[in-house]
């Protein structure tokens, strides 16, 4: 809520800002360029190791590791950033309309959303799944549902705060109207803690995304995806265990990586908050 | 006291009729017809027939959700259209492992977690702190079913310590099931206690920087048992709260983990479920998971106001 908008760079915002430049560089790398064609299979270059064939070996199709987990990538970003932004939409829209109005609005809002974090995301995945067929659709659609109650919480929690000022007492006693007042002196206000959620929302929904699609209920194959990558890597454990690692390697740095930003950008931007992190996830 | 019993009793109800209706909207009203789902496209137009009747399909939605859950209070949850058996006895041989399963996993967290917490903000930014920041860094960020793959790497296929999956059952002995429990709950746990050191951690430096703890240190009390008797029990409620909402996460997480280690749990069988389309026991599961955490989360809420006397004038 300062006038202050100078970021203050940290240690922890830059290595996660480099993480997930990197993945998000890979990512739209993988949508002109990969080594090899990720979806040929090549049965006689199955299984092989690490720079028998190609950087990181092969797996049980004789596809090239490398180029499914850079396509991985954006499968992985194709699923989390819809999921996560329309779960922000809604979620935000849900918590600035309770705190502007309180009373019989917040108390149904603050009780359906509690109601909604009861549902782990992979079990509305599996009840969504049985309502429109299990697949990307209904991967996005768990993954927003259970970031509706998030942000409607954050955005409650700092609308309330802001509606205590002084110069929005004065704007309504001017007689501006609360839809007026939460979009042009509320939401600029809220926009950091909103941004930092997503960063460390988008972080959840990635490893979100790896758990599906590692129980098929993600993208569906040919199309690659790290939880899929790791499934199949099971099956082949005893013979080739490199391909169990690369792919969790992969979730576990751009997870890291979101987090690490998401942590950096609430230091940069309120250094107050500092060391109030923790139960976000 | 007791009224604050009440209310928090009416909300409970409220809150589970809530869950109950939602789920029942998005998987008996919303398909339109559950059983051309259940069936599929290629079903014949009698068998569908036989099926809507088996399921009382026929009925008013309204009478088929009061059905339901009459049933469910009965102790009925309805019969498995893939199992031909019903969906009570199946979800309460699926509870003997998924029920041991999250208990030991939370147990694991919290063991982990509590001394990790604490001690790294009994000396902040010293080696300890610094060491728990990158485990719960990197705790978050590592899959609980990743974790579970490596575990089955070192420990069953190289090391040949554990079984890579399956369960015995429990009447093949205590150990046996136990141990096949062990992997699974750990990997389980890692990634929740990694959430909740960091919580353990900033709640005891919260404690700390208070008032009375900076009074028992200056009347001479000495420093751990300053941690002990002051700090540790004041930190204890939010880090109950939390785990409170992180029992959503186990369940979710055993859906996972039964998968990585073919445990015949209940996070499976509604992975089943859902591949057979058995809507019946997935409404089932489902409901017995939210309903779980709902009334852990108003345990909780009830127990601080037991713990905690300045928390009975709030609510």
């Amino acid at each position: 809520m300062r006038g202050s908008s100078r970021i203050r760079p940290n240690a922890a915002l830059v290595v996660g800002g480099v993480l997930t430049a990197i993945l998000i560089a890979t990512a739209l790398l993988s949508l002109v360029w990969t080594p090899e064609v990720p979806t040929r299979v090549h049965i006689a270059l199955r299984l092989k190791g690490p720079l028998e064939a190609g950087l990181l070996g092969t797996d049980h199709f004789g596809r090239d590791v490398v180029s499914l987990l850079m396509v991985g990538a954006w499968n992985s970003l194709a699923i989390a950033w819809p999921a996560v932004l329309l779960g922000a939409a809604i979620g935000t829209a849900i918590g600035t309309a309770a705190a502007a109005w309180k009373g019989i609005a917040d108390e149904i809002a603050m009780r359906v959303s509690d109601v909604v974090f009861a549902f782990p995301a992979v079990l509305s995945a599996v009840m969504i799944g049985a309502l429109v067929g299990s697949g990307p659709l209904a991967a996005v659609l768990a993954i927003a549902v259970f970031n509706v109650p998030v942000f409607a919480r954050v955005a409650r929690g700092v609308a309330l705060q802001v509606w205590t000022l002084d110069y929005i007492a004065a704007a309504r006693a001017l007689g501006k109207h609360p839809l007026r007042i939460t979009w042009e002196d509320v939401m600029p206000n809220i926009a950091g803690a909103l941004i930092v959620q997503v960063t460390i929302q988008l972080a959840l929904a990635i490893l979100t995304e790896a758990g599906l699609s590692y129980l098929g209920l993600g993208v569906r194959p040919p199309n690659p995806s790290w939880g899929r990558m790791l499934s199949d890597a099971q099956t082949y454990l005893s013979q080739a265990p490199h391909l169990a690692i690369a792919p969790g390697i992969a979730i576990a740095l751009s997870v890291l990586g979101l987090n690490l930003l998401g942590d950096g950008l609430r230091d940069a931007l309120d250094p107050t908050l500092r060391g109030r992190s923790a139960a976000a996830a | 006291m007791l009224r604050l019993v009440i209310s928090r009793l009416v909300s409970l109800v409220v809150t589970l009729i809530f869950v109950s209706l939602a789920i029942f909207l998005i998987l008996e009203v919303l398909p339109g017809d559950p059983a051309a789902i259940m069936l599929g496209t290629a079903a014949r137009e009698d068998t569908l027939a036989a099926l809507r009747q088996e399921l009382g399909l026929d009925r008013p939605a309204l009478v088929r959700y009061v059905a339901w859950i009459v049933g469910i209070l009965q102790g009925d949850l309805g019969t498995s259209i893939t199992y031909k058996m019903p969906v009570s006895t199946l979800v309460a041989e699926r509870m003997a492992v998924t029920l041991p399963l999250s208990l030991l996993a939370i147990l694991i967290s919290t063991a982990l977690a509590l001394p990790l917490g604490v001690a790294a903000a009994a000396r902040r930014d010293g080696a300890v702190d610094r060491g728990v920041l990158v485990f719960s860094q990197l705790g978050v960020a590592v899959p609980n079913f990743w974790i579970g793959l490596l575990f089955i790497l070192f420990f069953s296929t190289w090391l040949g310590w554990f079984p890579a999956g399956g369960f015995p059952g429990w009447d093949a002995g205590f150990w046996p099931a136990l141990q096949a429990l062990l992997l699974p709950a750990v990997a389980l746990a890692l990634p929740q206690a990694a959430v909740l050191t960091r919580v353990t951690r900033s709640a005891t430096l919260e404690v700390i920087g208070a008032d009375f703890v900076r009074t028992a240190r200056a009347k001479g009390v000495d420093k751990s048992a300053t941690l002990r008797r002051h700090v540790v029990p004041n930190a204890l409620i939010p880090v109950t709260t939390i785990l409170g909402l992180q029992l959503s996460f186990f369940f979710g997480g055993a859906i996972l983990v039964e998968n990585v280690f073919n445990l015949p749990g209940l996070g499976r069988l509604a992975y089943q479920a859902l591949n057979q389309r058995d809507l019946v026991v997935i409404k089932d599961i489902v409901l017995i998971f939210s309903g779980i955490v709902i009334v852990v989360n108003f345990l909780v809420d009830i127990g601080y106001a037991l713990l905690d006397p300045r928390l009975r004038s709030r609510a």
